[in-house]
Order: C-alpha cells, then structure tokens, then sequence
C-alpha cells in the first residue's frame, strides 16, 4: 500500500505543502546515498524522489546528467539503487519514496520483476519520464498488482484532452513540468504554472506536485502558493556535487543538501500560512 | 528462404500506434507529445496530397538530382565471378548521400508548419549537412548536434555545415558520438518545441518518424525495382544495404518487402568482430529495449544502460536501429548481417580501385557484404548494393588507418 495518499491527506488537513527532494541514487557515491535521505527526512523532506541512473537521460540538463554519469561509474544499478532503498526503510518505514528514472532499466528486468522489487524495497510510486499513457499499461497493471503508484509528467505542453486521458491512469500524485525544456533550465512563469494547476484541478482529485525550475526558497515558495507539493532536483544535485567534489567529505555534502531543503521548506511554510 | 507471412503485411505497419510488432511506439516526455501529434497529423493530411507529393518530386528532381542511376559495376563484378553487382548510386546525389531524400522532405514538413527552426543530429556528418542544406535553402535556422569525437573525425562535413551557415554543437556528454548527439537533440527539441522543428537523420526516434523517414526514402527503392526491370528484365536476386539507423536499407527494400523471391540483406557495423563486443551491431547481438523514443533491438549491459560502440564509420556507430528493421528481423523477412571494420576497408579500397567509384566507409560495410554474397551466385543472377553515399569525408580517416601521412612525398 503506498504511503502517498494517506500523507498527502494528512498535509492537506494540516494545511501544508509536501517538499519532495530529488537525488540520483549512488551520487556522488553509494555510501553516501541512505545517509543523504535520512538527512532530508530530518531537515524537512516529506517525499524523497530517488532517481535511477540511466546511460541516456534524455531529459535532463547537464547537471542532473552529470549526476547520473557520477553513479554509473560508482556502478549503481535498479537493482543497486533498490538495495539503497531497502536500507533505508530498515529505520524509516514512514516517508513515501518514489523511483523517478527511464523506461530501460525497467525494461531489461521486466515490469513484474520491477513491480515486485519496487514493492518489496519500500518504494510507493514511480514516474518514468519516457512512458506516456500510450505505452504505460503493460507496466500499469504490474504496479497495480503492487498497489505501487505510477506517478505522470503534465506539461505546458499537454492539451486538455490528454490530461484527462492521464489522470484517469495516474495515482499518487501528478507531476507538473513547470518548464518547456530539459531540468535545471530557465524561470518559472508562476502566472503559467498557476493556469495549467487549475486545468489539471478540473480533471482530477489528485495532488499536484511542481517541478523544473525550483532552486530556492523564494521560487519554492511562490510554486507553493498553487501547488500541492514542491520538487527541488537540480539544485540539490548540484549543491552536493560541489561540495564532495571541493573536499570529497560525505557530511559536509550532505549538510549543505540539508540546508537548502530546510531554508526551501520555511520558505514553504511561510508561504502557505500566510 | 520462406517467408511465411502475407504480403499485404508490410503495408500495414506501423499501425495507428506506431508500432511496427512490438517495436517502434513513443517512449518520449511528455512535453513532446503534442508535437509528435501535430507532426503525425500534418503528415497524414499530406502523405496522399498530390501537391505536396509534386513539391517532393519536384525537389528531387531538380535540386538533388533524381533519378540516381543503375549502374553495373562490370569489372568489379567479373573478378569476384559470381552474381553481378549492380550499384544504386545514391552517392551522386546532391550533398552525396541518401540523406537528403529525407531532408528535403522533412524541411516541406517544416515549412507546411511555418516553423523557422530546425535542429539535427548527426553521425558522419551527412545528415547534418543535408539538413544545413536544405535550411540554407529555405533561409530556416539550423543548429546540428554531433558528437565531439565525430566533429574530429568528419571535420570536413563540419565545416561544409558552417560554410552553410548552421551552427554545429559539439556534444561532450556519455560516449561524444550519434547517439549522444541525438540525446542533446531531443533535449534542444523538448525546450524550443515550439518554434523549431527536429530533422531526424535515420527510421529511428519517435512515431511519427521512422515511418516518414521511410516513406521519403523508399524512392530508392522504387527507382530501383524499374530500373532493375528495364535494365535486366527481371527483379534483382538480393538486396545489400548497410544499416546503422537503417535509412538507406529501408529505403532500398521497402518497395521490395512483398516480393519474397528478393533476398535482402542489411549489414551492420562488425566493428572489431561482434564476438569482441567492440562493434556496432544491435541487431545480431542486442536485446529489445527503449531508447530514443522507440521500441527496438540495443546494444545494452544486464541493467539496461546503454553501452559504448564501436564502428570506423561514425555513421554506423550507433547502439540502436530502426524498430521497422527489428520487425523486419523478427519475422524473418531480411538478413542482418555484419561487415568488420578490416573488411569494410577493404571494400572501400577494392570499389575505388576497380570501379573509379570512393564510397563512404558506411557504405564499404554494404560493399563486403555484397562480395563475399555474389561469390555465392550465378552470372545470372544479379544484385543490388545501396552506394548510399560517397567517400570524400572519409579520406582522412582512411590514410589515418593506413598510415599515409597527407602533404608528405
């Protein structure tokens, strides 16, 4: 049973916005990744989007492809990035975790195998950026025989019509592509951002996450003002990245991560309670 | 061979999904969606268009050249005593190559859209400078990635795509080669989706792109099966054609499919040799899986990355293929085959030498293959190789390999 409903029901009648950092499992190192999430947990995080490193990641920006080459050539794999997640779980059984990656590496081990590895790890929900509706239901039915959530991309892009095509599939959530282009990238046009919520609200019950293009408190905090959730990616990669790599020290990366999702989420905060 | 399926088969895929079997579909972001559809729909509207169709024959004709000829490479044929070759002479096309059949079809796409800006990836460099030719033309602005070890080793085409006016983008990420290249494509693509349009060189990527890409193609094919009836008579005994993307092998075969007496033939790059791993050769030594939009056979590891290739033609040099050849392949309809680095060479030196004519190391892969298969045949029979292009870019890379220094005595 995924975590995602019950604690976006929680939030919602708390009155708050989920903060959802995203990391590439096994960047800058395996060791470094299960500490790195309880951390999040600590400074706020209330869903952890944990990225599969694939050798193709054709929507990302160079920072967040930089992040997936550093955890190749630490040898992460699905399977590796599962083993990750299991740790984790050993001490935290509460916080929704999502796998965000490539069709791929699902692929080459198999829908039920993925389904059931997923399942058996602890992970909730996945978002697998290169399987639209039109070729998701075989992986579809595997997940729902796992109660795991399949999580959809929206973007600027998407008509009327094929949101409510994909929200009709979707559960958990819904991820909103702030952007046109690739991670990282570019301003959010809030005014946009705020439009495009209210359509996808006219299609669906499910909370709406924000992502592409969050790097700060401010930005985090104007998306929070429509959205149900916020997703930081590029700016958490980056920020670890730059810090392991000035002195190759774990915790010092690992504070610095933790800090910008604090300041994120009092920016959240404030921003909703208002 | 027998071939146990019917005929009217090939005229059915892909179907409304794009899928060709279990291959092909659109395993792309969703941000891309909107203009797959839009492209699938404008494509529908004019693919049976009598005006559009006159425009593309009209193109052909005057601008790159068309019909390409026939031509019986006799003294070539004669020394290896078996099947005659008869060569499709793609290479006399304007900019070279059988690329700009489809550049020239997919910039009237690009114009019918009213879009002002085009993006390509590109291997060899053929494609790109197709597409920069054809973006010359319209007066479009035209931005080609290439991978960064491809930029070195086809200098030449880069700077004929600046003399042209595009802007190549050395792309520095995962291997620096095609595939890398049409990474950073697709990337450009997703975040300037709305003015520009993206020129895919190959039956590769998304729907709706290997079946056009196909369709503009298969003039090849269509030249050739007259040109074969009026020259000889009769059908050829087999089709050669080399296969990275697989544009110019489907291009020659399509027209063919139906007709099972036709034995065809597509050579994949054997690089090192396929049982070394460094080749080029998804289709004789990969597994099915998802890359660049589509269902199809990849050269992969056990966790389902992508893994590095190895070719002496960048232009084969490509992890994936086609998902209309991986069909093709399934069903048993064409023969995937494969040519080494070393032989590919030696083609390439023996067509020069014997026949007058420099083909593109690309093209030496189809070349091999088509000698050690005419050995097998009878002077009555004859076959049909896609020259799919011309050598001139590779002569560096060759007098590299044979250790000629340029300038030197």
């Amino acid at each position: 049973m995924s975590r995602l409903g019950p604690l976006f029901e929680r939030l919602k009648t708390e009155g708050r916005r989920a903060v959802i950092p995203y990391l590439v499992a096994g960047d800058p190192n395996e060791d470094l990744t299960v500490p790195l999430m309880h951390a999040l947990v600590e400074a706020g995080a209330d869903v952890i989007e944990v990225g599969v490193p694939f050798s193709d990641p054709m929507s990302e920006g160079p920072t967040i492809q930089k992040g997936h080459e550093r955890a190749l050539e630490g040898g992460t794999s699905l399977k590796s990035t599962l083993a990750l997640v299991a740790q984790f779980r050993q001490t935290n059984t509460t916080t929704p975790l999502v796998l965000m990656g490539y069709a791929n590496p699902l692929e080459r081990q198999g829908y039920a195998f993925v389904a059931d590895a997923c399942a058996d790890a602890g992970i909730d929900g996945l978002i697998t950026v290169d399987l639209p509706p039109e070729e998701v239901s075989a992986m579809n039915t595997e997940l729902r025989r796992r109660e795991l959530d399949n999580i959809f991309l929206i973007s600027p892009t998407t008509s009327d019509e094929r949101v409510a095509t994909i929200t009709e599939q979707a559960s958990g959530f819904i991820y909103y592509v702030a952007l046109k282009g690739v991670t990282g990238a570019g301003h959010l046009d809030t005014e946009a951002v705020e439009a495009h919520l209210s359509l996808i609200r006219g299609h669906t019950d499910l909370p709406v996450a924000v992502g592409f293009g969050i790097k700060d408190a401010e930005t985090a905090a104007t998306v929070a003002g429509c959205a149900d959730a916020v997703v930081v990616g590029s700016a958490m990669v980056d920020c670890i990245a730059a810090e392991y790599a000035s002195n190759g020290n774990s915790a010092t990366a690992i504070e610095k991560a933790t800090s910008l999702i604090s300041t994120i989420r009092t920016g959240v905060n404030l921003a909703t309670s208002k | 061979m027998t071939i146990d399926i019917n005929p009217e088969l090939y005229a059915q895929v892909p179907d409304e999904h794009g899928r060709f079997g279990v291959y092909g579909g659109k395993f792309v972001a969703e941000t891309l969606m909107s203009a797959l559809a839009e492209l699938e729909a404008l494509y529908d509207s004019l693919k049976d268009d009598p005006a559009f169709l006159r425009e593309f024959d009209l193109d052909l004709a005057h601008y790159v050249g068309r019909p390409s000829p026939l031509y019986e490479a006799s003294r070539w044929s004669d020394m290896i005593g078996g099947g005659r070759i008869y060569l499709k002479r793609e290479d006399l096309n304007h900019t070279g190559a059988h690329k700009v059949n489809n550049t020239i079809g997919q910039a009237l796409l690009a114009k019918y859209m009213g879009k002002k800006r085009v993006i390509a990836e590109t291997g060899a460099g053929q494609h790109g400078v197709a597409s920069a030719t054809v973006a010359a033309r319209l007066g479009l602005e035209c931005h080609v990635f290439m991978g960064e070890e491809d930029v070195r080793r086809q200098a030449l085409n880069v700077y004929r795509m600046k003399l042209l006016g595009a802007t190549v983008v050395p792309v520095t990420s995962g291997s620096k080669t095609l595939k890398d290249a049409m990474n950073e494509a697709l990337r450009d693509w997703v975040t300037n989706v709305d003015d520009t349009f993206y020129i895919i060189g190959t039956v590769a990527g998304p729907h709706p792109y290997p079946m056009l890409v196909r369709d503009f193609q298969s003039v090849i094919g269509r030249e050739a099966r007259a040109q074969s009836l009026a020259m000889t008579g009769k059908l050829p005994d087999a089709l050669v054609a080399c296969v990275g993307g697989g544009s110019n092998a489907i291009g020659l075969f399509h027209p063919f499919l139906a007709d099972h007496d036709v034995a065809m033939y597509g050579v994949e790059a054997g690089g090192k040799g396929v049982s070394t791993g460094e080749h080029a050769a998804p289709l004789s030594a990969g597994i099915p899986g998802v890359l660049h939009g589509n269902r199809t056979y990849l050269m992969q590891d056990e966790n389902g990355q992508i893994m590095h290739t190895h070719s002496v033609s960048a232009g084969l040099d490509y992890p994936g293929v086609g998902p209309e050849h991986a069909w093709l392949k399934d069903i048993g309809r064409v023969n995937y085959v494969d040519a080494t680095d070393t032989e590919a060479l030696a083609a390439f030196h023996r067509v020069t030498r014997v026949e007058g004519i420099m083909p593109a190391l690309e093209t030496a892969h189809a070349l091999a293959y088509a000698e050690k298969l005419a050995a097998t045949m009878t002077p009555d029979q004859h076959i049909i190789v896609n020259l799919s292009g011309r050598g001139d870019k590779d002569i560096l890379t060759v007098a590299e390999i044979d250790g000629i220094e340029l300038g030197a005595s």
